[in-house]
């Protein structure tokens, strides 16, 4: 095992960690802001990705789809805020994990009456397909390369909102008390139609990017809605730093053990299962991880108590 | 209380069930995959199986959605075996269902054909006298592929397949007709979908080809991740991830790639010709090697029909045995474990205008049978 | 409190009544369908008793669901082939008799209750919803890639295991087996609730800090809880293996966790009979709707939206009320 394949591998691992960042920071923004537990997060993945898949196939640009991705995202958040979620605010959380475990069924179901059973095909701008080398035998995709980017761009982006705006002051408001920020004349049912649609809405860019070197099919949010929430939890729920990080060691934790445990493990048994053996307990990893997280730091590493 | 156990207790001494004849009727249960994810697989059998007993008043069908849950399938078995009294059931998609419903339902003495999983128990020692597979024994394709990578001169392969016992099987049977050395062999998690990670072991690890078996949305990122990682070794997998259903979802990514099929809808014979053509006119789409295999069962109860009443079991399982239709793959017969013996072609994806499919480019295995015949004593 | 019960000799009464109708009817697969009915609502009676009662939102109970399981079908698997399960430190063989399977599933179920509630007690709120998931995804991923007993593809036993004197592969005999368990469930959830423990578990869920005060310690209360209520819903695994004469890691999936929550909220949380009523309106629907629809699921989701908008506190709340009018 050369250093070269351990710093791709880790590159890898990295990759994987921002796109879940975009998955967990809605999720942990959401449950920051209005105390909601919302299991139906990936259907917003799935829902742009969708978006997505239907804008290129009509006009043939990838930017456009990633646009409709965003949009296609936050509309059906705004609605769906507006109709359901916004009862379930004052609820405890059992009522919000029943209803929001509800609209997963629904969403999956109404999305595969539109679009049928077949998965659909979304792919990657030709100018960002292929390789670039960065260094010396290393060549990396550019795709992933641009994945990464956008990534901490959009970390970057959410830090300046966060901090910077007015909104970010209401949110950050919210966050610490949400009795007050009412008392103080701040419209909050608007403000938390507007953080839902934001965190729909990067949901549904992650999937729309993911989409696109995966497969744009029904189902394909949960999987990814189940790490999203390990992440939050070891991050600390409801900062936006711990989803960042969280991220980054579940990406990596997964990439590097699942690749590496295997080849530890020939050093003591048979290869064939060395492999069976190190790719199970691979895939239990993370969830090691985040037990061992929880056990020493029951309320995650960024995580208020 | 005391009366009413007391009474119950009777109500269970005489509770045999009794068994409905049907004169040459024949009740087909079909249960198969409806919602969610894998569902476009289910659909495709069904509508393979309804095309082929499309007017045939003699055969009424009840399909139910098993959702792709072992515990739900076995209970729409029992449902269908207990309250509807049918005589045939198939449908089922995946091995870890057929391993859950076939048991049960060949224990009971309903025949079970399978119009598509073929896991290896099944064919071996857990085989039944009530129990044939239409469409193949799951090493097969793999074998197939084995033979095929010999034959194109590969000395190195690096193969890779999800860690669940069908991925075991695949890895299995490649290796079986495959006589180069393995420059790697990575067990994926089921359901994964990114396979930077793997990708990059490929790159590094020397190999001259690659061989998976990714089915569903995992092959579909694989081969996208693939052909964007810019390595040019030559691929071959099963027909699972380059088949019509999925193709347009890989895109250019699976142009050129060779893939082991029993089906091809260029097989050139009659029952191929108008299956295909049927199969378009009735539904407005391309048919699928899970169609096919839907569509090969349907015929085959047919013609079992045709011969026997299914009140006569032994009579109507030497029917079923004799394997006398015309089948959409041209040659096919039953071996002694009830698993089919056909051809198993090399199919190359190509672009036909602008959709893309499969032309056969070579046969890969004749006459295949499996390998677990004289495992199965029936 | 007197509607509850009211309404709780009526669902007896149903149950009763089932086996007969499906016996006249000629439909054996009504009592099979009310059998599953009635196993679901054991697990969720057992998941109700720390999520109802105790405030513990474990998002992993179908581990116990699964342990139960799988216990049950290796040991029978081991009987069937007439194999040793193991042979060191002493030897042991497979069961396929149920008055030895249970106390062994009791026993390991207890165990890994209290293993899983150690560990994951320490959090609370979403942390402890979370970690409870995790251990579960824990025992998914190591189900489906352990060979020794069918991985992903499960176990299939063929019969179902064996009780003196009766014949269990038919239905009313099996439906009778798990309603004794129901009922035995019901009672031990009635006489915990009701005892000076019960007051203290009920108490932790108002308020922790001030049972605390009273010098209860509250960690060893919510373990017990949580233990007997793991050790519920591993017999109701058990009883499911039992079932389907199968047993596969699908029971262990974060969304078999999922629906034996629905059943407990489903029902009503906190009420004796919630779970099964839950899991019956379940599915009931589940059956109907797929009957109609190839999108069943749609209109499921569609349902339990409405229902968790409009009734708010469970299907059995809607019955009280209506009572209350008619008195």
């Amino acid at each position: 095992m050369t250093s070269i394949l351990f710093f791709e591998q880790l590159l890898n691992g990295v990759q994987f960690g921002t796109m879940l960042f975009l998955m967990s920071a809605g999720l942990t923004l959401i449950f920051g802001v209005m105390g909601l537990i919302n299991l139906a997060h990936g259907s917003f993945y799935m829902i742009g990705a969708f978006s997505a898949a239907l804008i290129a196939g009509l006009t043939g640009s990838f930017w456009l789809a990633l646009l409709a991705s965003l949009s296609g995202a936050a509309i059906a958040g705004v609605l769906i805020e507006i109709i359901i979620i916004r009862r379930l605010y004052r609820r405890d959380h059992l009522d919000q994990v029943l209803a929001t475990f509800a609209l997963i069924l629904l969403l999956s179901e109404g999305v595969r009456w539109c679009f049928g059973a077949f998965p659909l095909f979304l792919d990657i701008p030709s100018n960002l397909n292929g390789t670039l080398p960065i260094l010396d035998n290393l060549i990396y995709s550019k795709y992933r390369l641009f994945i990464i980017l956008m990534g901490f761009l959009i970390a970057f982006g959410l830090y300046i909102l966060i901090t910077k705006t007015r909104l970010g002051v209401r949110i950050r408001a919210g966050q610490n008390d949400r009795q007050m920020i009412s008392a103080l004349g701040v419209d909050i049912s608007k403000l938390y139609t507007i953080v839902f649609a934001l965190g729909a809405s990067l949901a549904g860019l992650a999937g729309a990017m993911i989409g696109a070197i995966q497969s744009v099919e029904v189902g394909m949010g949960e999987p990814i809605l189940i790490l999203a929430f390990v992440v939050i939890v070891i991050g600390g729920i409801g900062s936006i730093k711990g989803a960042l990080i969280g991220s980054i060691l579940v990406g990596v934790t997964d990439t590097i053990g699942r690749i590496f445990l295997p080849e530890v493990l020939k050093i003591f048994m048979e290869p064939s299962s060395a492999t069976s053996v190190g790719s199970s307990i691979g895939s239990m990893l993370i969830y090691i991880l985040m037990a061992l997280i929880l056990i020493i730091k029951p309320s995650g590493l960024f995580g208020k108590n | 209380m005391k009366k009413l156990t007391t009474t119950l207790a009777a109500l269970i001494l005489m509770s045999s069930t009794p068994l409905f004849a049907h004169g040459d009727k024949v009740k087909v249960g079909m249960i198969t995959t409806l919602s969610g994810g894998g569902s476009g697989l289910g659909i495709d059998v069904r509508d393979g199986f309804m095309l082929a007993v499309k007017g045939n008043k003699n055969i009424s069908v009840i399909t139910k959605d098993d959702q792709r849950k072992p515990d739900i399938a076995v209970q729409l078995a029992d449902k269908m075996i207990q309250s509807d009294k049918v005589d045939v059931l198939t449908g089922i998609i995946w091995s870890n269902l057929a391993m859950a419903v076939v048991p049960a339902t060949v224990n009971q003495g309903k025949f079970y054909l399978s119009p598509n999983a073929g896991p290896s128990k099944l064919a071996g020692k857990g085989c039944h006298k009530n129990y044939f597979n239409v469409a193949w024994q799951n090493d097969n394709l793999h074998e197939a592929a084995g033979g095929y990578a010999n034959s194109a001169g590969f000395k190195n392969s690096f193969i890779l397949a999800p860690n669940y016992p069908a991925g075991k099987d695949a890895l299995t049977g490649y290796k079986r007709y495959f006589k180069g050395s393995l420059a790697g062999e990575i067990y994926t998690k089921l359901g994964q979908k990114d396979y930077a990670a793997e990708i990059a072991q490929i790159r590094a690890s020397g190999a001259d080809s690659v061989f998976f078996f990714l089915p569903g949305g995992m092959g579909i990122g694989f081969m996208k991740q693939f052909s964007q990682s810019g390595i040019k070794l030559p691929v071959v997998g099963p027909a699972f991830s380059f088949d019509q259903g999925i193709l347009k979802a890989v895109g250019e990514a699976a142009l050129g790639v060779k893939n082991t099929s029993q089906w091809s809808k260029d097989i050139d014979n009659a029952a191929n010709k108008k299956f295909v053509k049927d199969f378009k006119s009735e539904y407005g789409r391309l048919p699928s090697l899970y169609a096919s295999q839907g569509y090969d069962t349907g015929k085959l109860l047919i013609s079992a029909m045709s011969k026997a009443e299914i009140k006569n079991k032994d009579k109507f399982r030497d029917a079923l045995r004799k394997a006398d239709f015309e089948s959409t793959r041209g040659k096919f017969s039953f071996d002694t474990n009830h698993h089919p013996i056909q051809d198993i072609y090399v199919r190359e994806v190509i672009k036909e205008g602008k959709i893309l499919t499969n032309k056969i480019v070579s046969v890969g295995l004749k006459n295949h049978s499996n390998a677990y015949v004289s495992e199965c004593k029936m | 409190m007197i509607i509850e019960k009211f309404l709780n000799k009526w669902i007896l009464f149903f149950l009763l009544l089932i086996p007969i109708l499906g016996f006249v009817l000629e439909e054996p697969y009504y009592i099979t369908l009310t059998t599953k009915v009635i196993i679901l609502g054991i697990a969720g009676i057992g998941l109700n008793l720390a999520l109802g009662y105790c405030g513990l939102i474990s998002f992993g109970h179908a581990a116990f669901f699964g342990l139960g399981g799988y216990v049950t079908g290796i040991l029978s698997f081991h009987a069937l082939n007439s194999e040793l399960m193991f042979s060191w430190p002493f030897t042991a063989s497979g069961s396929s008799n149920m008055l030895v399977i249970w106390p062994i599933v009791i026993i390991t179920s207890a165990l890994l209750s209290f293993i899983i509630g150690v560990l994951s007690l320490r959090t609370t709120g979403v942390y402890f919803i979370m970690i409870t998931l995790a251990f579960a995804q824990m025992l998914y991923f190591f189900a489906i890639s352990w060979p020794n007993y069918g991985g992903e593809d499960g176990l299939s036993i063929y019969m179902r295991n064996s009780f003196p004197m009766v014949n269990t592969m038919d239905p009313i005999t099996f439906y009778m087996i798990c309603l004794f368990w129901l009922l035995l469930a019901v009672f031990i959830s009635a006489k915990l609730i009701n005892s000076s423990f019960g007051m203290a578990f009920q108490a932790i869920k108002q308020n922790e800090e001030r049972v605390k005060s009273v010098g209860i310690e509250t960690f060893k209360v919510k373990l017990l809880v949580f233990i007997i209520s793991g050790t519920i819903t591993g017999l109701a695994g058990s009883l499911y293996t039992d079932l389907n004469r199968f047993i596969s890691p699908s029971v262990l999936n974060w969304q078999m966790s999922g629906e034996i929550m629905v059943f407990v909220i489903l029902g009503g949380i906190a009420r004796l009979y919630g779970p099964l009523v839950g899991a019956a309106f379940f599915i009931v629907l589940e059956q109907t709707l797929g009957g109609y629809t190839e999108n069943w699921q749609f209109w499921l989701g569609l349902i339990l939206i409405l229902e968790i908008l409009y009734v708010r506190s469970g299907i059995l709340s809607l019955f009280e009320k209506k009572l209350k009018y008619e008195k």
